[in-house]
């Protein structure tokens, strides 16, 4: 089994690498924007599923990324590395504001400050005169990647982002299997154990916060980039419910899971044309069938299979779920 | 003259507040219920207030029924509706994540505002204002439209109605005691899924009630209620979740605060909701009428 | 775990966008210029789709149909997307329309957001781009191009047609109530310098933020700045619902409201009795004369709904790009972008069209009174005429223009 998945990936890992070669087959441009919501889902599911804290506004911290790199790049002729980096960084820093503020309470109070303070972003954005409110911060230039990939190339830009968001997700593979990413894990299980065992649990909060809200602008940054716009609708709580619904659409407790989300959702998007008006009925009656079937997400339901498989000792517990169709009346 | 503005001015938006608030009363009072019992933001609230007004529209223009009728009947029917979905779907959350809960209703809003918008195009229909009720009444301090001045009533009497029925009725206090312990009452005999069926019927049925008060003066399209639903759940948050008293009190505090925002910082009128919810969870985490848990 | 989690991620993402992947590939295999291919770019199932929607895809078909399916023996054909008012996914939809399926001009494009980011697509990959259904005059100054194309009306007009003729008339103190959005309040500013420049006054406006549904508190702001015409500078629900209130608070009739973009659906959902004696810009009204009801009858057959003025313009200019490729003889942009800048437009919409050199396409504005319920005679019998407006006069003037292309000259 092991060596099948091996298989597949390495499969996955060339198509992905190969994606410009391929223009008839799929479009590299959908393909980049695919990959900045991956980042985002991944880099939004360290704070939902691993140390389970929901936000309801992490658009505010992509809007951010885009708002400031494109501002840069195209106003005060920043370098276009450099202007990504910088758009990560504010948007940390923004993280790590509203974090310090939000992780003062818990769960759903905890989900309103976010949203609160991510409507306050935005209306920020609104009315800051360089935004261009709903026409949105146009023609920003793509420009040159450490002064020498011209990034106004399709097929350079491409690997660059796929570079970038590969080196993103990197680190959020990192953080996990650190002993940073254990102490989460703690906190998220048992917040009042990991508080006794003496870890400062604010201060993890506060950082993987901040992490989080980072490499969420970095996605911001790379789309601003790739479209060479930002808009209004990167901040709008639209874009943090879109969120939310990627992550559990692949499988919040699972690293990658959101991955799978972003793409599934990037996909309904591009491919829902032809159904003219009714592609918003759709795109709900899927997301209603993912929630009621794949409760687990998809990449989580694919991995309690194969765990189901593999070692059987474990079944029980994964029916110990609840679950009103083995409720005592039905059953 | 009160802040450079005369004070028959001020006197008369205070008035508008409290016309707008009486509808986040009956709206942030429905989502309170539901949470308070089925512990699921009800994400759905802001289209089945669009279901009431277009439920009210095609009944009233279409088959000719009276305002009367159509304002009674518009929420019952919405609140099948809502039962409906609870007992097919909603239920089979349960015990989850209330995040599940949250994105259901979420995708049934795209189910219903996308279908609404490909059978009745996304401008939407006029609605008239019951001969009835047009005209206006001379306050002293400014004139207001009948209509107007009957939502304060609609709205606020809906709001005592339910007040009454969950403190003071034997209905209530079952419920209540479902919300504190499911378990325990179950096993006195009372049947808790048919309670939170009813709960959360009640609860759209109320939004489907504010709907059909909004028709004649707000205009009816598909896309009515999607902003609103973020503003109540805040209302209901700064009253603090589960209470009651907080969901009404708050809705119509919020309504006055928003009216006077629209005089001093236009712009800013429609985000105050939030700047209110954060400092409000900073210093009393429970909201103001919320019990402190622990 | 992990690791082998990463795995199945990667394999699941690509395989996903695989399946993608091969439904556009059958809709083409690359760019062939034997075909003619014109795309609708439109909100399809968004608050726009109304105004511009499938009915925008039935008035460029329509337009193909009447000019005989082929141009010089070329095929046209006609594709369709969805923007959902989102600026990246519109650019996207177009890169992906000009590079990979061939399509030699966008057309429709509601929504400033997405219309500028199409356009700037366009601009870099030298194809054509049509904006019928949105307002911002960006388009033929900062971000003009030669393959760019803004049709049925842009802000200017709007701002110029009703400002002026209502300041001639006498209406010279104003109250906005605008939408917190840059089209809003680009809108009153221009609105303002016209009233200002025709002797009026403005006494003071009102911004509120886009979705309110309640405009009881504007009505009264409008109510006691005792203007004599109330400009409203937003569009759709906004503009329906402050009209709405300004008629139940009483202001109108003795203040005239003066909607600033108001479109044919808004005056069917807000009913004449609210709309009765409102003053709006519209380049095109069904019922003007012999050629527009020809039109908009054999329109209604196929849509249900009369057509209200950017599918009149989706029409038009989808039937002047066809005869300018028939002109220059192929399907280069810049011999197609030059035929259409030379040729006139006559036909229902427009006489004595023309498109200047950044873009703007020169057409006479009409302002229009809504009827009473009384005068209204027969189903869809909405507006009389109150004057027509020069296109010299409603269009920014090209010295005016900030466009780079004319520099060069």
């Amino acid at each position: 089994m092991r060596r099948w998945l091996l298989v597949l990936s390495t499969i996955g890992l060339a198509a992905l690498l190969l994606v410009p070669f391929m223009p008839s087959l799929v479009y590299d441009i959908f393909v980049m924007k695919a990959l900045c919501f991956v980042l985002f889902a991944c880099a939004f599911n360290l704070l939902l599923g691993h140390t389970g804290i929901l936000s309801f506004g992490h658009a505010a911290f992509f809007g951010t990324g885009a708002y400031v790199t494109g501002q840069l790049v195209k106003e005060y002729g920043v370098p276009t590395d450099l202007g990504i980096l910088a758009g990560g960084l504010v948007a940390a820093l923004l993280g790590a504001v509203i974090g310090a503020l939000a992780i003062r309470r818990s769960g759903i109070y905890l989900a309103m400050i976010t949203l609160a303070m991510s409507q306050l972003v935005y209306f920020f954005f609104l009315q800051a005169p360089f935004t261009g409110a709903e026409d949105g911060l146009q023609r920003i230039p793509r420009g040159v990647f450490l002064g020498i990939i011209d990034l106004r190339n399709d097929t350079a830009l491409y690997y660059v982002v796929l570079a970038i968001i590969g080196a993103g997700l990197w680190v959020i593979w990192r953080t996990v299997n650190s002993p940073f990413g254990h102490v989460l894990r703690a906190i998220r299980e048992h917040e009042p154990r990991a508080v006794s065992l003496g870890y400062p649990v604010a201060r993890y909060k506060v950082m993987v916060f901040t992490i989080s809200a980072g490499l969420s602008g970095i996605a911001g940054s790379l789309k601003a980039i790739i479209f060479q716009l930002a808009a209004l609708s990167d901040v709008h709580w639209h874009t943090s419910g879109d969120v939310i619904l990627m992550t559990l659409l692949g499988g919040m407790n699972t690293i990658f899971g959101p991955a799978v989300g972003a793409a599934i959702i990037s996909t309904l998007g591009h491919y829902l044309d032809p159904f003219g008006g009714w592609v918003t009925v759709i795109t709900g009656v899927v997301f209603m069938t993912c929630i009621l079937v794949f409760r687990r997400g998809v990449l989580g339901q694919i991995e309690q299979r194969f765990q189901h498989r593999s070692e059987p000792s474990t079944s029980t517990e994964v029916h110990a779920e609840p679950d009103t169709s083995n409720s005592p009346n039905g059953a | 003259m009160l802040f450079g503005v005369p004070l028959q001015a001020l006197m008369g938006q205070l008035m508008l507040g409290i016309v707008n608030g009486s509808f986040y009363a009956v709206l942030s009072l429905g989502l309170a219920i539901i949470f308070g019992v089925l512990k699921i933001v009800n994400f759905a609230h802001g289209a089945f207030f669009m279901l009431g007004a277009f439920t009210a529209f095609l009944l009233a223009q279409h088959l000719g029924a009276n305002y009367w009728f159509v304002l009674f009947l518009a929420p019952v029917f919405v609140a099948l509706v809502g039962m409906l979905f609870e007992w097919l779907f909603l239920r089979r959350l349960y015990g989850l994540d209330p995040i599940y809960g949250l994105l259901l209703t979420f995708s049934l809003v795209l189910v219903l505002e996308g279908g609404f918008r490909v059978a009745f195009g996304s401008s939407g229909q006029p609605f008239s204002t019951p001969d009835m009720l047009t005209g206006t009444i001379n306050l002293g301090f400014m004139v207001l439209p009948l209509y107007r001045a009957f939502v304060i009533v609609a709205a606020l009497s809906s709001c005592l109605v339910t007040w009454y029925v969950i403190e003071r009725t034997s209905l209530g206090a079952s419920l209540r005691a479902a919300t504190e312990r499911p378990d325990l009452t179950q096993a006195f005999g009372i049947n808790v899924p048919r309670l939170v069926t009813l709960t959360y019927g009640a609860g759209v049925g109320l939004a489907a009630f504010a709907g059909v008060l909004a028709a004649p003066i707000f205009h009816v399209n598909p896309s009515m209620g999607s902003s609103l639903v973020i503003t109540i759940f805040a209302i209901v948050v700064i009253g603090g979740l589960g209470s009651i008293k907080g969901a009404i009190i708050t809705g119509l505090g919020l309504g006055v605060v928003e009216g006077l925002t629209r005089l001093f910082y236009s712009e800013f009128s429609s985000t105050i909701v939030f700047l209110i919810m954060v400092l409000v969870l900073m210093l009393r985490p429970a909201g103001l009428f919320g019990r402190e848990e622990g | 775990m992990p690791a082998k989690n990463a795995f199945t991620t990667i394999a699941l993402s690509s395989a996903v966008l695989g399946i993608g992947g091969i439904s556009s590939a059958v809709a083409d295999d690359g760019y062939t210029d034997d075909v003619v291919r014109i795309g609708v770019l439109t909100d399809m199932s968004g608050i726009y789709s109304d105004l511009s929607g499938e009915a925008a895809v039935t008035a460029v078909e329509m337009a193909v149909e009447d000019f005989g399916g082929e141009v010089n023996g070329v095929p046209i054909e006609v594709i369709h997307g969805d923007h959902r008012n989102e600026a990246d996914t519109g650019a996207s939809r177009a890169r992906e329309w000009y590079d990979s399926e061939g399509v030699d001009m966008i057309n429709d494009l509601s929504n400033s957001g997405v219309a500028l980011a199409v356009a700037a697509v366009a601009d870099e990959r030298e194809r054509h781009a049509i904006v019928n259904s949105s307002s911002t005059v960006d388009l033929t100054n900062e971000y003009c191009s030669p393959y760019v194309t803004h049709y049925t009306y842009d802000a200017h007009s709007l701002a110029h047609g009703t400002g002026k003729s209502i300041v001639e008339d006498g209406g010279e103190s104003w109250f906005f109530l605008t939408v917190d959005f840059a089209f809003g309040i680009g809108l009153e500013e221009q609105v303002s310098e016209v009233v200002r420049d025709a002797g009026g006054q403005v006494v003071g406006a009102a911004r509120h933020p886009l979705d309110t549904s309640d405009f009881s508190s504007y009505a009264l702001q409008a109510q006691a700045s005792n203007a004599e015409i109330i400009g409203i500078a937003s569009t759709g629900a906004d503009a329906i619902n402050a009209i709405n209130a300004l008629a139940e608070f009483g202001v109108t009739p003795d203040q005239q409201p003066a909607a600033l973009l108001l479109w044919y659906d808004d005056i069917d959902s807000l009913g004449l009795e609210t709309a009765q004696e409102l003053l709006l810009t519209n380049a095109f009204y069904w019922d003007a004369d012999e050629d527009t009801r020809e039109f908009s009858e054999r329109f209604y057959e196929r849509t249900d709904r009369m057509p209200n003025m950017a599918h009149a313009g989706n029409y038009s200019s989808t039937m002047h790009y066809l005869k300018a490729i028939e002109e220059a003889g192929s399907d280069d942009s810049a011999a197609v972008s030059e035929a259409m800048r030379e040729m006139k437009i006559n036909d229902f919409f427009a006489s004595d069209g023309y498109i200047r050199p950044n873009g703007r396409m020169v057409h006479d504005q009409y302002l229009w009174k809504v009827k009473s319920p009384d005068a209204s005679e027969y189903d869809y019998d909405y507006l009389e005429l109150v004057t027509t407006i020069p296109g010299e006069e409603a269009f920014q003037p090209l010295e005016e223009s900030t466009c780079h292309l004319l520099d060069d000259e």
